[in-house]
C-alpha cells in the first residue's frame, strides 16, 4: 500500500541503524510519546537494533491505558441500563472496569456496539429516536475533532438522545509533569505524528526551552521511527534543543486550523486524572457549557461512581519512563493480558501489554 | 490491529459529495477497500489526492514532495557513510 510499504523496508531500516550507530558516542535515554508507536518499535525490533547506548522508554500516550477505572465503571454503569445502545471504539470493549468489561455487559444483553467513526455514534441516534445512544469519547487530540463533530452534528440535527461519557487527554501538560519530575531520565521526545498533524508544533518549543532538551515529531512507520531516533540522537550529540519534524509528509507548524475550531468551539481544557499517574492540571477535555446537555455523566447521573486501582501496579513510574515492564515483580505473572492489575497490560498498545505480546523481558 | 485512537491510515479520494452544513462526507480508497469518510477538516482536498484517515475523518492532505524526505535522508547517509569506509594502508 503507498505511503505505508515503503517505510517498512528492512535494508532501508539497516542503514539508519548504521547511522546512527555512526552517530551516537554515550548513553542517551528517549522516549516515544504514543502507544501505537511502542508497538511498531517492539514488533519490528527496532528495540533490538539499537546500539546500547541507546534505551528507549515508553510513554504515557495509550488512550485505552490512561482512562480511570473509575470512568471504565461510569461506562458500564450506563452501558446496563435498559433503552440505552452503547457505542465504543473497539479497543475499550476489551478493558475490565473494577468488576466487568463492556463486551461482559453485552454478553449479557446490554446493547453494546462498536463504532468505527463518532459519526456512526450520531447516525444511530437518528435512526433509534426512541433509545439513548451514549458515545464513549475516548483518545488524544488525534481523535478529539472527530469526537467533537459528532456533538456538534447532533447538536445540527437536534438530536435530543445522543450524548457522550469523555475521557479526552491532551499530551503536552503529561510531558510537562514528566519533565517537571525529579526522577525524569528523558533525554528527548519522540512526539506523537497524528497528535502533532492536528495540533501542530507550536505547544512543544516552549516546554522544549524550558526543559533545555529536543523533541522530534516523529511518524508511525518502521522508517519513520528510525529516523526519528536517528534526527533525536543527532540534535542530542551536538547539544541541539528545541522541535524537529521528522513527519513532514502530514504534520505542519500550524496544524490542522478547522479541527482547531470546532474543538474550541466543543470542549475547554480541564484537569484530568490519568490511570496510574493521577490528576495532571489542564490535561483533558470536558463539553463547554453550551455543549452540556449533550454530557453523558450528567444525563445518566453516574458522577458519584468511583473506582480505586490496584495497589501492586507500578504503572506511574511505568507510564513516565522511571521503570520499564521488566522491573515489576508482577509482570507476567500476576499480571497478563487476559487478567490486568493497571493501565500499561490494558490494551494491547500499553507497554505492558507489548513486552508480553513479543517476549521482551521474559 | 493498531490502536484505533492512534492510527491514521493513508488513503485515495475516490469522491467527496457537496454538503450544506460544512460536513462534506465522501469515500476514500484504502487499496481497494472504501471506506466513507467526513471531509470536514480537510477542505482543500480533491478526489485523486491523498489524505491520512483516522476514525472517519481525513485529518490532512498526505504531502507527496514530503513523503519522499526520508528517501532523500538515507541517500545522503548512505553516501557518507562511504566516507567511513576504511582505506588500506598504503605501502611505504
Amino acid at each position: 500500500m503507498r505511503f505505508v510499504d515503503e517505510y517498512r523496508r528492512e535494508e532501508d531500516a539497516q542503514a539508519f541503524v548504521r547511522a546512527i550507530r555512526a552517530r551516537v558516542t554515550r548513553p542517551w535515554t528517549l522516549m516515544e510519546i504514543c502507544g501505537g508507536q511502542t508497538h511498531t518499535l517492539l514488533r519490528s525490533g527496532i528495540d533490538r537494533m539499537l546500539p546500547p547506548e541507546i534505551t528507549l522508554v515508553h510513554g504515557p500516550g495509550c488512550p485505552v491505558c490512561v482512562t480511570p477505572l473509575t470512568q471504565i465503571d461510569r461506562a458500564l454503569a450506563i452501558a446496563r441500563r435498559p433503552g440505552v445502545i452503547f457505542t465504543s471504539f473497539g479497543d475499550m470493549l476489551r478493558v475490565p472496569g473494577s468488576t466487568t468489561s463492556l463486551l461482559s455487559v453485552k454478553a449479557q444483553g446490554g446493547d453494546v456496539r462498536m463504532v468505527y467513526s463518532p459519526l456512526d455514534a450520531v447516525r444511530l441516534a437518528e435512526q433509534n429516536p426512541g433509545l439513548e445512544v451514549v458515545f464513549f469519547a475516548v483518545g488524544f487530540e488525534t481523535t478529539a475533532p472527530a469526537n467533537a463533530m459528532a456533538v456538534k452534528r447532533a447538536k445540527q440535527l437536534g438530536l435530543p438522545n445522543f450524548s457522550i461519557l469523555t475521557s479526552h487527554v491532551l499530551v503536552p501538560p503529561a510531558i510537562e509533569a514528566i519533565l517537571s519530575s525529579p526522577q525524569n531520565r528523558v533525554q528527548a521526545f519522540l512526539l506523537a505524528g497524528h497528535v502533532c498533524t492536528i495540533m501542530g508544533t507550536s505547544e512543544y518549543g516552549p516546554l522544549a526551552a524550558r526543559y533545555r532538551l529536543p523533541m522530534v515529531v516523529t511518524g508511525f512507520e518502521p522508517l519513520d521511527l528510525l529516523q526519528g531516533i536517528h534526527m533525536a540522537v543527532s540534535a542530542l550529540e551536538d547539544g541541539r534543543i528545541g522541535v524537529e519534524n521528522q513527519y513532514t509528509r502530514t504534520v505542519t507548524a500550524e496544524g490542522n486550523r478547522p479541527a482547531q475550531a470546532v474543538l474550541a468551539e466543543i470542549f475547554e481544557p480541564c484537569d484530568r486524572a490519568w490511570r496510574g499517574i493521577g490528576v495532571i492540571p489542564k490535561s483533558g477535555y470536558r463539553l463547554r457549557p453550551a455543549y452540556a446537555a449533550f454530557d453523558a455523566t450528567e444525563r445518566f447521573d453516574v458522577a458519584d461512581i468511583t473506582a480505586d486501582e490496584p495497589k501492586e501496579c507500578i504503572a506511574g513510574e511505568i507510564l513516565q519512563g522511571r521503570k520499564k515492564p521488566s522491573g515489576c515483580a508482577e509482570f507476567g505473572t500476576r499480571c497478563t493480558p487476559e487478567h490486568p492489575l493497571g493501565a500499561p497490560m490494558v490494551s494491547s498498545e500499553g507497554a505492558c501489554a507489548a513486552y508480553y505480546l513479543y517476549a521482551r523481558a521474559v | 490491529m493498531g490502536c484505533s485512537m492512534c492510527l491514521g491510515v493513508p488513503g485515495k479520494v475516490v469522491r467527496i459529495e457537496p454538503s450544506a452544513v460544512d460536513m462534506p462526507m465522501g469515500v476514500v480508497s484504502f487499496g481497494g477497500i472504501t471506506k466513507e469518510v467526513c471531509f470536514a477538516y480537510t477542505p482543500e482536498v480533491v478526489p485523486g489526492d491523498w489524505v491520512l484517515v483516522h476514525v472517519g475523518f481525513a485529518i490532512s492532505k498526505l504531502d507527496e514532495d514530503h513523503a519522499l524526505e526520508v528517501f532523500k535522508t538515507l541517500k545522503e547517509l548512505g553516501e557518507l557513510s562511504e566516507l567511513d569506509v576504511p582505506q588500506p594502508a598504503r605501502k611505504s
